[in-house]
């Protein structure tokens, strides 16, 4: 039994058998091994091509009957590699002369051969390189159990393990099987974070070196409460946890019997809860759960797992669906907000040296209009359905948003042309998250019908710091007196110009910010759709004077620390079950 | 030294050949190539002047990443070493890969 200390950031509690996910980015962790193992992981690393070969062999004979000659030749291609002594000897002789793990040889060896194919300068062979890292893929997952291309079609319940998990890795879970997850890297508001969230499972990160330690199908216990994995329990931990799981479970039952309440403090201020939302499916659970709409449609998921950019009918399909659902609920659509990832890195020559600071979000939309203009198109195609709101992210500066919405006349220009009917008086706002924007909201104000702030970018570029490098992401805190002067400022600016305003940030999800959130004067709250109910649970409880107390108290405070354990404490007394 | 050893027939057969379909030897050549060679009872070494491979070996075979164009010297030594060398010589310059030649050559 080992138990690893990370960062709680989902809660909930899960026991079951682990899977370890590797990402293509990601090299194996060298692992010595004892001299006394070496037979032993020299067998390891045989068995795992010979498993290979067997599973392999299977998988060409059913191609043999469907598809034509070029699969089946890349799996003959493939099944040599795996039967040729040269590339085995190899593998064995590493674990031999290194000591290393057989999943450390068959990683070091096939990625030196795969860079070997990288390097020549033919495009053509260059790019065969791909095809040994597939050779690697298949030997690491009969050694590790599974991988990353079994994550849609799993068959049993797993505790999904990762150094880091990528949006296109998450959009490719089959959500009824995954149970919690666990990662090496991230932080409160990393990916892997928000996706456990908005399912609803117990996630902990920022774990650093949990890869190393289970193996796949290894038992692990996830405790998304108080940020704790415990790799191979033993029956008594097992049993605590059983009991622990069955006690959560009971507050979430309590916590449904609130969902047809609305959301009004003990001295009738009504607050508007609005749902987070990365996939459409997750729409009916916003109602499900008591939510009064969606404050943050993510339409990143149309781009994930694509070879090709969406078209705009599918863009159309996606927002009709879930507009459909909200009818007279507003549904608040976030513009494509890619960047700083995979998608528009793996587009560039060179990847940008600081992609945080650089390509990204609505500054790559205006750079590539064609994609932007048919997102638009849909949209605004999906208005007349529903009560839909714009939302452009990462405003940094007013040209930014004139140049956005000078875009947006001209895409219903054509549809006027084109005689296609949309909503002209929809609501256009942005999301206050870079610290530029905040401190020219009184401006940015004049152009937008509303302000939503990103607590997540805002205080990531208000600290300088990154929120998914463990290393540093202790210092992130949206509890900082400079995020939390900057969003009063905010606040008063959206008061002073009489626009709309809430939160959408990781931060509107956590209890313990409800009543300083109140407090500053935010209304509407847009959240993880799992935490409504406990969000409401707090409102319910709490009065606008002790929000405003607290809120007080807080603005007075000089350090986060102070305040973090100020708010944790009073968020205690209200809904001690949660904590 | 064992008996008979010495007297054993020391066949070989060498041909340079040169890489003349489009795409060079990628993956799928260099696996026609494997298995051709793999048919004959002798060693099979393929030279690209700076590294000698296993012509047996796919990864071998295939790490030369020889380009079109590319010349390659082929060594057999065995029992059938020369038919292996001229079956193998046929394969890469005269069936080409089954492949096609780069455009303009067509």
């Amino acid at each position: 039994m080992e138990i690893k200390k990370g960062i709680a950031v989902s809660p909930g509690v899960s026991i079951g058998k682990c899977l370890i996910i590797d990402s293509e980015d990601y090299r194996i962790p060298r692992r010595q091994i004892e001299p006394s193992q070496r037979m032993a992981e020299v067998q390891r690393a045989r068995n795992a091509f010979r498993d290979a070969i067997q599973e392999l062999t299977e998988l060409e004979t059913a191609q043999e009957q469907t598809a034509g000659g070029r699969i089946k030749d890349i799996f003959a291609v493939h099944l040599r590699f795996l039967r040729d002594r040269s590339l085995r000897r190899k593998v064995t002789d590493a674990v031999h002369s290194d000591a290393i793990s057989a999943e450390y040889a068959v990683s070091t060896v096939l990625r030196e051969i795969a860079s070997h194919f990288t390097n020549v300068k033919d495009t053509y062979i260059s790019e065969r390189a791909a095809d040994i890292y597939d050779i690697e893929r298949r030997l690491l997952k009969q050694l590790l159990g599974h991988t990353r291309e079994d994550l849609d079609c799993l068959r049993e319940e797993v505790i999904v393990v990762a150094r880091e998990l990528s949006p296109t890795q998450t959009a490719g879970f089959n959500k009824a099987f995954v149970k919690g997850i666990a990662s090496d890297a991230g932080g409160r508001t990393s990916h892997a974070a928000i996706v456990a969230r908005s399912l609803g499972i117990p996630a902990v990160v920022a774990l650093e070196d949990l890869t190393e330690i289970v193996h796949g199908g290894d038992t692990v216990i996830i405790d998304g409460n108080r940020g704790l994995v415990i790799v191979n329990p033993d029956d008594d931990t097992i049993d605590q946890y059983e009991a622990y799981s069955a006690e959560f479970v009971a507050l979430g039952h309590k916590l449904d019997t609130i969902r047809e309440k609305s959301a009004v403090t003990r001295d009738g201020v009504k607050v508007m809860l609005l749902g987070n939302i990365e996939f459409p499916s997750e729409a009916a659970s916003v109602l499900d759960k008591g939510g009064d709409g969606i404050g943050l449609y993510r339409t990143e998921f149309l781009y994930l797992n694509r070879p090709t950019e969406p078209t705009e009918e599918e863009h159309y399909r996606a927002y009709a669906q879930t507009v459909g659902v909200f009818r007279e609920r507003p549904v608040v659509f976030r513009t494509v907000d890619l960047g700083a990832d995979k998608y528009t890195q793996s587009k560039r020559f060179a990847p940008e040296p600081n992609p945080f600071l650089g390509l990204r979000s609505i500054r790559f939309c205006l750079q590539n209009l064609g994609m932007f203009k048919t997102q638009l198109r849909a949209i605004l195609r999906a208005s007349v359905l529903g009560q839909v709101k714009i939302m452009f992210p990462l405003i940094s500066n007013i040209q930014e948003l004139m140049q956005a919405k000078m875009i947006l006349h001209d895409v219903m220009e054509d549809l006027d042309e084109e005689s296609i009917p949309y909503n002209r008086d929809l609501d256009v706002g942005i999301m206050v998250e870079t610290p530029s924007a905040a401190l020219t909201a009184s401006s940015l104000a004049r152009e937008a019908d509303f302000f939503s702030i990103g607590t997540n970018d805002l205080t990531q570029y208000t600290l300088a710091v990154d929120r998914g490098n463990e290393l540093v992401s202790t210092l992130y805190s949206p509890s900082d007196p400079a995020v939390l002067r900057l969003m009063r400022m905010v606040i008063q600016d959206a008061y002073k110009s009489q626009i709309d305003l809430s939160v959408c940030g990781e931060m509107a999800s956590e209890p313990e910010y409800v009543m300083i959130l109140l407090g500053l004067g935010v209304r509407t709250l847009s959240l993880s759709v799992p935490m409504i109910p406990e969000v409401k649970q707090v409102i319910l409880s709490v009065t606008m004077e002790d929000c405003n107390i607290l809120t007080r108290k807080v603005l007075g405070m000089n350090s986060e620390r102070q305040i973090s354990n100020y708010l944790r404490n009073a968020a205690r007394k209200i809904l001690p079950a949660a904590f | 030294m064992q008996a008979g050893e010495e007297t054993l027939e020391k066949l070989v057969g060498e041909a340079t050949v040169e890489i003349k379909n489009a795409d060079g030897l990628h993956m799928r050549p260099a696996m026609q190539f494997v298995d051709l060679a793999s048919q004959f009872d002798c060693d099979v070494t393929v030279s690209n002047g700076e590294t000698d491979v296993d012509g047996k070996s796919i990864m071998q075979m295939s790490m030369l990443a020889a380009t079109c164009g590319t010349r390659l010297k082929v060594r057999a030594q065995g029992p059938e070493a020369e038919t292996a060398v001229e079956a193998l010589r046929e394969l890469v310059e005269v069936r080409m890969f089954d492949e096609p030649p780069p455009e303009g050559q067509r």
